[in-house]
């Protein structure tokens, strides 16, 4: 059974018909991306996911559990961690204050201070930057900041929208390192880009969205020699 | 006429406190929901009536006489805070969390409501209770303290007193506990709170506990000061305590403490001067006219406040 199934799944805006019977499967352990151009429906599919918009028709199941009608915050309590598109870092909170609320279902005071000290290891300028407030950091800090935030409610799945988007590439490069070292951990990762080339080459399957519908979905090496992807997403 | 400043102050700060007390309630639910509730002057008055039926009921005992005042004080001030608390947190529930997601008009309408039945309801149950809606508070504190150049009644020093401590109290609890930094997450981004756990619904409903119990507090503590209450007590000194967290920047605790002082001290200082000043064309009857007008000035030529941010960004 897979970690993550999304099943037939409607989500309208209004009128909008966004997401047109969008069906995706994420096994634990695996790194898998969602690529497609501006519009497509991917930050909707895991808005949907977490339930910040609601499917009007299919289903959402998560760990054995039907989460589609939860609410978001109950989503995440389940054990899925969403880094949201534009990083969305509480601007007056300090870095630690910020990694503290990524915590906030964490009761074991020590267990907090253990995934502040991974955070710290993994993006190691977040340390000196501790009790800076989060709206001031750089663009490239506020990203490293949300997906430490992200990862600090030991989640089973971490949901990254965009997590390259107005880096620089030597940041683009870091970021989607830490992709596979998260995952060599054991992560379960679910990456959303429009960074086609190297979401595939960091992902083991992905799938492929336009106007609200999965028009491919393959191993993601298949995906990176497929002429039609080559042709839409990697010019 | 300098001679008396000192008195003057003492009496601007003892009003000034009770004002900053009330405005934390204001700026508090704005912070979160950029709404005003309309009725949070009135769970002052609420707070007021609750504590002075306490006080009235031990008195009624006959226990009163042979309490410590500060033991009275504060069953006084706990029962207040309590009862005033939960009646906050069920007027959120019943009359604006449905109301979420409306235009903003609708809720501030709703909230306005919530003000005048309170003021009735206060007003019908002490009619029929005591056949009379003034009270008259016993006075637990009825001593002062005589500096030569002021005197401080006992009862002043009481009221700064618990105003400082809540406002420490609840300064600390914002900042350093888990609750009150997620009060603020939910303040700059609630739909980003959420994915972090945090239960808003529980934020908002302890957003209006909090609120509505300091509002209370400070019922307690007009009424040990002033002797007398009625139903509409929360009116004015509401509007004022909105002025101040407006002067302090809405939203902005700090704002709301410092904005409330200000405006406590600018009133008793037009008050006792104002007459004097203009040879008696204008008395201490137009010192309310003050308060409005920093509200007026303020929102003409510096809406932020002393302690907001130019650009209030909402996402
Ligand atoms: N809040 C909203 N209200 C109305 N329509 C919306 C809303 N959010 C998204 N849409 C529409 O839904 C469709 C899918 O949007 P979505 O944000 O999921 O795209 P995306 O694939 O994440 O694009 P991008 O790469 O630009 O982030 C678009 O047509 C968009 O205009
Ligand atoms: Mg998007």
């Amino acid at each position: 059974m897979p970690l993550l199934e999304l099943q037939n799944i409607h989500t309208y805006y209004g009128g909008i018909h966004a997401l047109k019977g969008l069906s995706i499967q994420v096994e634990a352990g695996e790194v898998v991306t969602l690529i497609g151009s501006n519009g497509a429906g991917k930050s909707t599919t895991l808005k949907t996911i977490c339930g910040q918009t609601r499917a009007r028709q299919g289903k959402v199941l998560f760990d054995g559990q039907d989460i589609t009608a939860m609410k978001t915050h109950d989503i995440a309590l389940a054990g899925i961690a969403h880094v949201p598109e534009g990083r969305r870092i509480f601007p007056k909170l300090t870095v630690r204050e910020n990694l503290e609320m990524g915590a906030f279902s964490v009761t074991d005071k020590s267990v907090i201070d253990e995934g502040i000290e991974r955070a710290f290891r993994f993006f190691p300028r977040l340390k000196e930057r501790i009790n800076q407030k989060g709206g001031t950091m750089s663009g490239g800090e506020q990203q490293m900041l949300a997906i430490a935030r992200g990862l600090m409610m030991k989640p089973k799945i971490l949901m990254l929208d965009e997590p390259s988007m107005g880096l620089a590439p030597i940041l683009v490069e870091q970021i989607f390192e830490i992709v596979t070292e998260l995952n060599r951990e054991g992560m379960t990762i679910l990456l959303v880009e429009q960074n086609a080339n190297q979401a595939l080459s960091v992902a083991s399957r992905g799938y492929v969205i336009q106007t609200g519908e999965i028009i491919l979905q393959d191993d993601a090496r298949e995906l990176l020699s497929n002429p039609q992807v080559r042709e839409a997403y990697l010019a | 006429m300098l001679s008396m400043l000192p008195q003057v102050l003492v009496d601007g700060l003892t009003l000034g406190f009770m004002y900053a007390v009330v405005a934390l309630g204001y700026t508090m639910v704005y912070g979160i929901l950029e709404f005003i509730n309309f009725a949070h002057g009135d769970l002052f008055m609420v707070g007021a009536f609750v504590g002075t039926e306490v006080l009235l009921t031990f008195e009624a005992l006959g226990t009163l006489e042979g309490m410590n005042p500060f033991v009275a004080f504060f069953i006084t001030l706990i029962v207040a805070m309590a009862i005033t608390g939960a009646l906050g947190v069920g007027i959120e529930r019943v009359a604006y969390r449905p109301l979420r997601g409306a235009p903003r008009l609708v809720p501030l309408i709703s909230a306005i409501g919530v003000s005048f039945l309170l003021q009735d309801l206060v007003r019908f149950s002490e009619a029929i209770y005591r056949n009379e809606f003034y009270l008259n508070s016993p006075q637990l504190f009825t001593g002062s303290l005589e500096l030569g150049f002021a005197t401080v009644p006992q009862k002043a020093i009481m009221v700064m007193v618990i105003a400082i401590v809540l406002m420490i109290v609840l300064t600390l609890f914002v900042n350093k506990t888990k609750w009150g930094i997620a009060m603020r997450a939910v303040a700059q981004d609630q739909s980003t709170a959420s994915l972090m756990t945090i239960n808003v619904d529980k934020v908002i409903m302890l957003t209006f506990l909090i609120g509505s119990s300091l509002g209370g507090a400070t019922g307690v503590l007009f009424a040990q000061n002033y002797g007398t209450i009625d139903p509409y007590i929360g009116f004015i000194l509401g509007l004022k305590a909105f002025t101040a967290a407006v002067l302090g920047g809405i939203g902005n605790l700090r704002g709301a403490m410092v904005g409330g002082v200000i405006i406590g001290l600018l009133e008793s200082l037009s008050g006792a001067y104002m007459g004097p000043l203009t040879n008696g064309a204008f008395g201490a009857e137009y010192k309310d006219v003050f308060a409005f007008s920093i509200l007026i000035l303020v929102l003409l030529f510096k809406p932020e406040g002393l302690f907001g941010e130019a650009v209030k960004e909402k996402v």
